[in-house]
């Protein structure tokens, strides 16, 4: 095989951690990734050897931290496929892009009545943006629904299209059920309507080859932080077309060309939506992620996790007495694995598998109305990434097994007044 | 059980507290209760109700039917056993006594915290914190009076959700 998980987990310092004397086994990387040493020096290189302002000073170090930082500009580009980095808008996550478009776009476009549709597998981020920008517009929400394997139902979601809806804006993968949504078949039925397409690609730049243009989206957003990248750097992918006739998100420095004390006229794209200083050893050190995954090959990552997934679910199909969110296929969903063992509690699951150290996530995933939407109230979540291999999956069963048996033990002797009036039997199983 | 390689995790779940989880007390449902409240923990979705029903001024009946983890589970079932027998002002003082022990402080004298004492080593698991006040802030606020707000617990122990 040439995705060689050994190698690639001796370039992440974090992963010879042990916690609670075990091997750490990291499978929360829907919420976050690790990082690799290169990104890690990357970040101090910077700091370190050519800290300065971007596009400010006329001196050697300004100059170096503008050349290096419009540098990671053109890469993120080229990762996308996106022609012209002036599409390209540096951000401090995904949530921020997708706050950005609702606010410089949407809040000035929509007039009452007009209509704003999204899905019920969004995150949070793709949710309460546009709920913000409805309330002040008088914008109305519909939400496309799900087919019972846990696809976005297509044929609802064309229908809900109309010459009404100004923006649409979807998740590519979700965080929670993994389905990968077909987004250039629904970019292009919202061609049809006029309609504005925002793709949130949180859950798919870092885990598949993305290319811009063949979606067809007029906007696309993702977070640094999810892709061995630092916290605090998102993207936002437009058509500069479209980003030129927009208004600004945040008014500051950089943004600007020239300012009087009444009024100011805006900077040219990109730097018109990246207003005062940016996270700039922070972009620096995101383009040695993207070289970091450039090297592996976006094609070979999706590869990868695909087989781990199919892995997992096997393995927890296997187990019995697990109910996976999403559809069964791996080719339909990306290494994300939310789940419900029939008888723990996804916190108590969270709890011992941590004591293994195991580390998933438990809660709803900034995805309530999904939970909600499914009847549920809370999942536990494992998911993957370039650093995991089936020594992880097996070492998830193997904590699902002592979780089991721990939530099993039967008490020693019934203490006196303590059997009670109810009908019992939580955890017997 | 591998007790040596995870010292905390007996801990919290102690015997008591597995007890109280696998046959929670205070199910039977209760006819026409003086006071009832619900309370949510958004980061888990824990879901609890409970109702209590006085007589000569003392708790004589609590009912809690909750929906969450092993631990909201385990602390609404003390609790409904504990409150028996109770005033308003005792069961006030036993609300006091738990936040003490969630916050590591000693709490307030001349209370016997009975099966409370189990839930000490949740203290240890501070984003679980929650879990076991779920019951107890649900009961505050009945006793308080309620409101049309439903509790949570947002505002004890630490915050934080990420992704």
């Amino acid at each position: 095989m040439s995705f060689d998980t050994s190698a690639i987990r001796r370039d992440f310092p974090i992963l010879a951690r042990k916690i609670k004397g075990h091997r750490l086994v990291y499978l929360d990387n829907t919420a976050t990734t690790q990082k690799p040493r290169a990104v890690i020096e990357a970040e101090s290189r910077f700091y370190s050897t050519s800290n300065a302002n971007v596009h400010r000073g006329i001196h050697t170090l300004a100059e170096e931290a503008t050349a290096g930082y419009e540098e990671v500009r053109e890469k993120t580009a080229k990762f996308v496929g996106a022609p012209d980095p002036r599409g390209i808008i540096f951000t401090r996550n995904a949530t921020e892009s997708i706050n950005l478009v609702a606010q410089a776009w949407a809040r000035h476009n929509l007039k009452p009545g007009d209509e704003i549709l999204l899905t019920v597998m969004d995150h949070h981020s793709n949710l309460v943006p546009w709920q913000m920008v409805a309330r002040e517009t008088g914008a109305v929400l519909k939400h496309a629904g799900l087919t019972p394997e846990g696809l976005l139902d297509l044929a609802d979601f064309r229908g809900k299209l109309g010459p009404r809806t100004k923006i649409a804006a979807f998740t590519h993968a979700s965080n929670v059920l993994g389905t990968i949504n077909p987004v250039a078949e629904m970019a292009a039925a919202a061609r049809k309507t006029g309609t504005l397409v925002l793709v949130d690609g949180a859950q798919s730049a870092p885990h598949m080859a993305v290319n811009f243009p063949q979606i067809g989206a007029d906007f696309f957003a993702f977070s640094a932080h999810k892709m061995l990248g630092p916290t605090g750097v998102g993207v936002l992918v437009g058509r500069p077309e479209l980003l030129e006739k927009m208004e600004p998100f945040l008014g500051g420095g950089e943004m600007i060309r020239e300012v009087r004390l009444e009024s100011s006229t805006w900077n040219d794209l990109p730097w018109k939506f990246e207003a005062g200083t940016p996270n700039i050893a922070g972009v620096m050190a995101f383009g040695a992620a993207l070289d970091y995954l450039s090297s592996l090959g976006m094609d070979a990552v999706r590869n990868h996790e695909r087989e781990l997934t199919a892995y997992a679910l096997d393995k927890l199909e296997s187990l019995g007495g697990v109910a996976v969110l999403g559809p069964r296929d791996p080719a339909k969903r990306g290494g994300v694995i939310a789940f419900n063992d029939a008888s723990i509690h996804p916190h108590d699951l969270a709890t011992v598998l941590d004591s293994d150290g195991v580390a998933i996530r438990a809660g709803h995933h900034c995805a309530q109305p999904l939970h909600r939407h499914l009847g549920l109230s809370a999942s536990a979540r494992a998911s993957f990434y370039v650093y995991n291999d089936r020594d992880d999956v097996d070492a998830l069963i193997a904590g699902l097994r002592h979780a089991r048996s721990f939530f099993s033990i039967p008490s020693l002797s019934p203490r006196p007044g303590g059997r009670g009036e109810g009908e019992g039997g939580k955890g017997d199983s | 059980m591998t007790t040596d390689s995870n010292p905390g995790l007996e801990d919290m779940y102690r015997e008591v507290v597995m007890d109280h989880y696998r046959q929670p007390r205070g199910r039977t449902a209760i006819p026409s209760p003086d006071v009832t409240n619900v309370g949510f923990n958004p980061l888990c979705g824990d879901e609890i109700h409970i109702a209590l029903k006085f007589t000569d001024g003392k708790v004589s009946a609590v009912q809690t039917s909750s929906h969450g983890c092993s631990i909201s589970i385990a602390s609404g079932s003390i609790m409904a056993e504990i409150l028996k027998g109770k005033t308003r002002e005792e069961a006030a003082k036993l609300i006091e006594a738990v936040r003490a022990v969630m916050r590591g402080e000693p709490g307030p004298a001349g209370v016997d915290m009975g099966d409370l004492e189990a839930l000490r080593g949740v203290r240890k698991y501070p984003v679980r914190v929650k879990c076991a006040l779920l019951p107890w802030m649900t009961l505050k606020d009945a006793l308080e009076g309620g409101g049309e707000k439903p509790v949570t617990t947002e505002d004890e122990g630490p915050r934080g959700r990420l992704d």
